[in-house]
């Protein structure tokens, strides 16, 4: 009877309640509320492009060239008289484009791979490792350098280069968690009722290693914006006239003194964007990984 | 530690031969035939098939990469397609430049980062504090090719008081220093202020305060003493990031280094100067970071236990 008493105190009674509750949890969680709001106004303007966007990103008006901020172009206009507002706006939409599949890419390899090295013994952990270390040894903008000479310069290719210099990050990750989990007490009362080592892996290790996952995917999509940015603005990944904002700076370097909006919003935007999943990803580190 | 040692000197070749291995297959994949690229655009095809014994192309892999290997050990890494020079002569006049900006975004980083990391823990949760942390998590969020543009905008168009492009003058070294410096201080001050953190809390920083030091010593002699492996061990694996930081530097400012070579020689498709410099490169980074292990190691005997 007490416990059912004690229960029903731990539920809210008012709008009041809920409020107080959830003003605790946010000051409690302040990375995840300041990161997590940056983040949804990132996505809200790449989904609301169109609706928002006071022009057409790829609309040339070649008598408008070089504006300054006003209130028909609030950021400006670029070289070929194009809004820059509104190329900022699509270009968003281009970089969570890049963290969705190159942080989805390397997840998929990686995690796999990380839990198979720390499960198959020695000799393929051993094997496994070697290669994660040997990429790990090429500064990430190099590897994609060298990948993308290859490759050949596109966005595409841009994203599989930045996916391939991240999968170590997620193998070794996922095979450490996985080396801890492995000898935990229900892992092996699993293995002696015989269950199946694919279930193991999948049911057991899996599931109890997301949450660090998530943390590494929060805070490797800010350095696969910087990355890809990077490489656009040094001409080896999003061609013109896509409105990628790495591209859009490089177009901007040639104007400096005379149009410094061509460089000055798109970098912001790259701020704010990778600010936001860093704080994000601190936020959750606290949340779903106390231990780090 | 001698066996330690002995183990991580052991690790070393298997790296590099694999780097080695990894950067010679992807030259192999590039698009386009190298020897042509060699002869020239005019060239017969009797003159493309003799570039093509003449560079060994028509040999197996396995001959190619051992071929590729010993002269590597021996410091030739072939002749570039556009200047014709060995790469190891056109790496080696491009590397004081790049080693001089990656010593002086490090100075820099280090000086600023490893006080404001400290000011950070001893005003835990005080303004200092949230002000340390909110200009390094901001610092780890700024392209810096970005801040290069905006420093390019203000400082030498706007009040021409730094040079724009090149290397001419000492001068020439502080914005890209500053621009390099961004993110390993950012990453260095957070790392100090957490290492920091630990140390303060425990029994000797206590003691020491108690026999009535001074907080400065007890700051800068007691603990950041003890803070350092953190700080020692972020330096060390960082120079990967800082290099690849300098291949964007260079190319912003025109630095002569062996960053902006990389990525003029992609433009040219210079396959050989990017097979030596990415190998450079990486040989470099992997050095730094055995060494950033050993010092580690050195600083403390429980890793070396493990």
């Amino acid at each position: 009877m007490a416990f059912q008493t004690d229960m029903e105190n731990l539920q809210p009674r008012s709008w009041r309640q809920v409020l107080s509750r959830l003003s605790y949890w946010a000051m409690a969680h302040r990375g995840i509320v300041i990161g997590g709001g940056l983040i949804s106004l990132i996505v809200l303007a790449a989904i609301l492009a169109p609706f928002i966007a006071p022009a057409d990103p790829y609309e040339q008006d070649l008598l408008s060239t070089m504006m300054p901020p006003s209130w028909d172009h609030p950021f400006g206009t670029d070289d070929n008289g194009r809004d820059i507002l509104a190329r900022v706006l699509y270009g968003a939409r281009i970089s969570l484009l890049e963290v969705v599949l190159s942080v989805g890419l390397s997840v998929l390899v990686g995690v796999p791979l990380g839990i198979f090295a720390g499960t198959a013994g020695r000799m393929v952990d051993q094997a496994i490792m070697w290669i994660m270390d040997i990429l790990f040894a090429f500064p990430g903008i190099v590897l994609a350098i060298l990948i993308v000479s290859v490759l050949g310069s596109s966005l595409m290719n841009l994203m599989i280069a930045i996916a391939i210099f991240s999968v170590p990050v997620y193998a070794r990750l996922s095979r450490n968690l996985t080396l801890g989990i492995k000898s935990m007490d229900y892992v092996e009362a699993a293995v002696s009722l015989g269950i199946s080592r694919q279930r193991i892996m999948s049911h057991y290790i899996l599931r109890n290693a997301v949450g660090p996952i998530i943390v590494q995917s929060t805070l490797t999509a800010g350095t696969v914006i910087l990355s890809a940015a990077s490489l656009s603005f040094l001409g080896l990944g999003a061609q013109p006239p896509l409105p990628e904002w790495g591209a859009m700076m490089s177009d901007g370097r040639n104007y400096l003194g005379l149009n410094i909006y061509m460089s000055l919003f798109p970098g912001l935007a790259i701020m704010i964007t990778v600010l936001g999943f860093n704080i994000l990803g601190d936020g959750l580190r606290d949340l779903l990984d106390p231990r780090q | 530690m001698k066996s330690y040692i002995f183990r991580k000197i052991l690790a070393l070749p298997l790296i590099l031969i694999g780097v080695s291995m990894l950067v010679f297959l992807a030259i192999r994949a590039l698009p386009g035939d190298p020897a042509r690229l060699m002869a020239g655009p005019e060239a017969t095809q009797e003159a493309v098939d003799n570039m093509r014994s003449r560079l060994g192309l028509d040999r197996t892999l396995v001959v190619q990469y051992a071929e590729f290997a010993s002269n590597a050990v021996q410091g030739d890494l072939g002749l570039s397609i556009k200047s014709k020079l060995p790469v190891v002569d056109e790496i080696a006049e491009r590397m004081p430049y790049t080693l001089g900006l990656a010593v002086c975004a490090y100075l820099l980083a280090i000086t600023i980062g490893v006080p404001a990391g400290m000011i950070g823990a001893i005003y835990r949760h005080g303004w200092q504090d949230q002000a340390v942390m909110l200009l390094a998590i901001v610092g780890a969020s700024i392209a810096n090719f970005w801040l290069a543009l905006m420093a390019m905008n203000t400082f030498s168009v706007g009040l021409g008081w730094l040079p724009l492009l090149g290397a001419s003058s000492w001068k020439s070294f502080i914005l890209p220093s500053v621009t390099l410096a961004v993110l390993p201080t950012a990453v260095i001050a957070r790392m100090t202020r957490s290492s920091m953190i630990e140390v303060l809390a425990q029994d000797y920083i206590r003691t020491a305060r108690a026999k009535g030091l001074a907080p400065g010593s007890v700051y800068w002699s007691h603990a950041l003493r003890n803070a350092l492996i953190p700080i020692v061990t972020i330096v060390g694996l960082n120079f990967g990031s800082l290099i690849g930081g300098a291949v964007v530097t260079e190319s912003v400012f025109n630095w002569p280094g062996i960053g902006r070579l990389l990525v003029d020689s992609v433009r040219y498709r210079d396959y050989p100067v990017i097979q030596g410099v990415t190998l450079v490169a990486v040989t470099g980074v992997v050095m730094m970071n055995f060494l950033a292990e050993l010092v580690i190691a050195a600083l403390n005997p429980k890793i070396r236990l493990d």
